[in-house]
């Protein structure tokens, strides 16, 4: 069993059996960050880069780390301090990395489609790690890991997604997982960050946060970014606190073994308070360490389909 | 000058008296169109199997000259003009500078003449610079030779200066083209608003940023008694505006473009930007909405909306790309292929929507056969399949998202005024 693609786009180019690969192979990876000695070779004589155009600590933390415990040689190229200032337009400045012999180009990056356009441009297997708000498809990949770990299974668990749809490339990555894998899948959000056609697409919109939660296996909150009420998108911090927290008084209509899952970073007290981020119920913290495992198992399979 | 016999062609001719096309001979003499030659033909045009139309008429395109001629000029865009089969097309001002004054009214038609091969109506700005807060020196680019004017590219965002606009313009003789777009329901957003944008994570165009200006535009031109032109239609909501306003005698005519009937927004997928455009490709049922509009004469225009950019500016992330497609050499096989040979428009209504309801509108005394005309002359084949190849395309652009599709309907050979300027046949 093989990835059947050269890149990782998106979920929504994968199989379910696909999926299943990765969650399987991210198993024995995790061992691996346990161990004390973190070295494997799976990833002896790649290069990878990673080529954020964004922000981010614990995406970008993640893949290195995964990169150097398979003993990968990776750098990294920051978009504040390479050409890309001096005006080089992607495709030029993704030729160029490509051509210094990268077998893995992961790239985050502002705009949605961005790694769908320079994957046919180069050689090197291109990992997305988010794309404007298209997709994240590793943070879905790691959330399907931790809920199967915790759950024993995705086939017909009750997942609540609350909080920004709208912009939230972890919400549609996730959505388009878990849809593939037989979950069902609840959207609670004021209805300026709630897209068009959720419904078609799979999901069931729900009206109040109340009704997504009641019953749920998981309850994920989402990042709100606070430039979104400058666009006249939600009033204020204390009114969507009102309406759209996870709270105390959520959780108790979800199950009472559901678990709490935030991609980060969270802004606490408004879309969940500290208290329900660090519950008992929160694996918020595994999620991050489940990121690495799922990580390696990624570039892994990429790069053992290329020595085919 | 020189003398032309089309014969043992099939001729219609949508400004002249219904019926069938009917097997006989053109003449054309000196430019124009007459009942017979003073001597004989220099070149002799045998046009068996094929069909002889009038030129086709462009009501909307964009020449990028002057100021992007990178992306295309005059010589180019009418070369390719004269390929798709049209000896006429009217640019929009969007320039640089815009074109907003005499000077570059008469640039625009110097160059044409010198280099061109088809005739270049040019648009003149509604306001200056485009906008959107003084009126433009219309009366001035009017006795240049401007046809219509149109703040294209742009919205007339305020009710007040559109109902300014065909106040003033009227007395000149000229219509307003109104781009059509609720900037505070489209800015920001890159393809229609929808499950596809959603699919995609694009910010969406919903369909009312459009109908909404089209509809207040028929509120003014109803008010005012005075016409107003809808460009580049592309959705149900604004082809039921305009045919209520018909039915109530509001002076509005209007077009689409190939695109908005042979594509929809389902062609953005896989991130094309070939198929990124403003307004953009809408649902199924829009498509049919425009077909429809078209079938009944809501929609009285086909126009290219030929908008040629340089490769850089198409191969980007996807809301980073220009809007826009080049449309001169598709335009006649779409239509023909799309709409004719599915039996949703007669060749007649097809015609008629490339040629003598874009000169009604444009107020230009073209779009006929008739003797004494201009020889403004198309000779298509309506029969043997062909491929849209970028290679072959004469614009300076290759913005298609219609490479590789096979076609029925290809201009073989294009005079204008007397002059062959596209020729497949020699």
């Amino acid at each position: 069993m093989m990835l059947n693609q050269k890149d990782l786009l998106g979920i929504q180019l994968l199989s379910a059996d696909e999926i299943r690969l990765v969650l399987d192979t991210a198993e024995t990876m995790k061992h691996v960050i346990s161990a004390s000695s973190k070295k494997t070779a799976h990833l002896q004589g790649k290069s990878v880069i990673t080529l954020f155009y964004e922000n981010s600590t614990r995406t970008r933390l993640s893949f290195e780390l995964a990169a150097k415990y398979m003993g990968a040689a990776s750098a990294n190229v920051s978009a504040s301090s390479s050409s890309v200032n001096k005006g080089e337009s992607l495709i030029d400045t993704v030729r160029t990395i490509d051509q210094m012999g990268t077998d893995l180009l992961i790239m985050r990056h502002p705009q949605s489609g961005a790694p769908h356009l320079i994957a046919s441009r180069v050689r090197a297997s291109v990992i997305n790690a988010g794309d404007g708000m298209n997709e994240h498809p590793t943070q879905a990949l790691l959330d399907l890991f931790t809920m199967r770990a915790r759950k024993g299974g995705l086939a017909g668990l009750q997942v609540a997604i609350v909080g920004d749809v709208m912009h939230s490339r972890v919400a549609r990555s996730n959505l388009w997982a878990l849809i593939k894998m037989g979950a069902t899948v609840r959207l609670a959000a004021p209805g300026t960050l709630l897209p068009p056609g959720l419904d078609s697409l799979g999901a069931i919109v729900c009206p109040t946060v109340a009704d997504a939660v009641r019953g749920a296996d998981v309850v994920m909150g989402l990042r709100i970014q606070l430039e979104r009420m400058q666009k006249a998108l939600f009033p204020s911090v204390s009114e969507y606190a009102r309406f759209y927290a996870v709270d105390e008084s959520m959780l108790q209509l979800a199950r009472k073994d559901a678990i709490i899952m935030h991609p980060g970073p969270c802004n606490h007290g408004i879309e969940m308070p500290t208290l329900v981020y660090d519950s008992d119920q929160s694996v918020i913290q595994e999620q991050v360490t489940n990121g690495v495992a799922v990580r390696m198992a990624i570039m892994f399979l990429l790069s053992s389909r290329r020595n085919v | 000058m020189m003398r032309i016999a089309i014969i043992n062609g099939r001729v219609l001719d949508p400004s002249q008296a219904a019926g069938e096309p009917v097997a006989k001979p053109v003449f054309i003499e000196d430019g124009r169109l007459v009942a017979k030659l003073s001597g004989d033909a220099d070149r002799t045009v045998d046009a068996d199997g094929l069909f002889v139309f009038p030129g086709l008429i462009d009501a909307h395109c964009h020449l990028r000259d002057p100021g992007y001629e990178y992306k295309e000029d005059i010589a180019s865009g009418t070369a390719s003009a004269a390929r798709g089969g049209f000896t006429t097309v009217a640019c929009m001002p969007n320039t640089l500078p815009v074109c907003d004054h005499a000077a570059l009214v008469h640039y625009i038609r110097d160059k044409a003449v010198r280099q061109g091969k088809a005739r270049v109506l040019p648009i003149g700005a509604v306001s200056k610079g485009q906008q959107g807060q003084e009126l433009a020196e219309i009366g001035l680019m009017a006795e240049a030779g401007i046809v219509a004017i149109s703040d294209d590219g742009h919205p007339v965002e305020t009710a007040d200066l559109m109902r300014k606009a065909m106040l003033y313009a009227s007395p000149f003789n000229l219509t307003v083209i109104s781009h059509c777009e609720d900037m505070s329901l489209a800015g920001g957003g890159h393809m229609n608003e929808g499950t596809w944008s959603t699919r995609l994570g694009l910010r969406g165009i919903p369909d009312i940023a459009e109908s909404i200006m089209v509809g207040r535009d028929c509120q003014i031109a109803g008010y005012t008694g005075l016409p107003v032109h809808i460009a580049h239609v592309s959705c149900r909501a604004s082809v039921r505006l305009i045919r209520e306003a018909k039915a109530r005698g509001v002076p509005v005519s209007a077009e689409t473009c190939p695109h908005y009937f042979a594509l929809t927004e389902q062609a953005c997928d896989g991130y094309n930007t070939m198929a990124k455009m403003n307004p953009p490709l809408r649902t199924p049922d829009d498509v049919e909405a425009i077909i429809e509009g078209l079938a009944d004469g809501t929609i009285d225009v086909i126009a290219t909306d030929h908008a040629p950019h340089h490769n850089d500016e198409k191969d980007l992330e996807f809301a980073l790309a220009s809007n826009g497609i080049i449309g001169f050499e598709t335009a006649f096989g779409l239509g023909y292929t799309l709409l004719v040979r599915t039996g949703r428009l007669s060749l007649r209504q097809f015609l008629a929507a490339m040629t003598v309801n874009p000169a009604r509108i444009l107020r230009q005394p073209l779009g006929s056969l008739a003797v004494g005309a201009p020889a403004d002359v198309l000779v298509a084949d309506l029969e043997t399949p062909w491929t849209v190849a970028r290679s072959q395309m004469r614009s300076k652009s290759r913005n298609t998202p219609f490479e590789g599709m096979t076609l029925a309907g290809r201009p073989v050979m294009t005079i204008c005024e007397g002059r062959i300027t596209h020729d497949e046949l020699c």
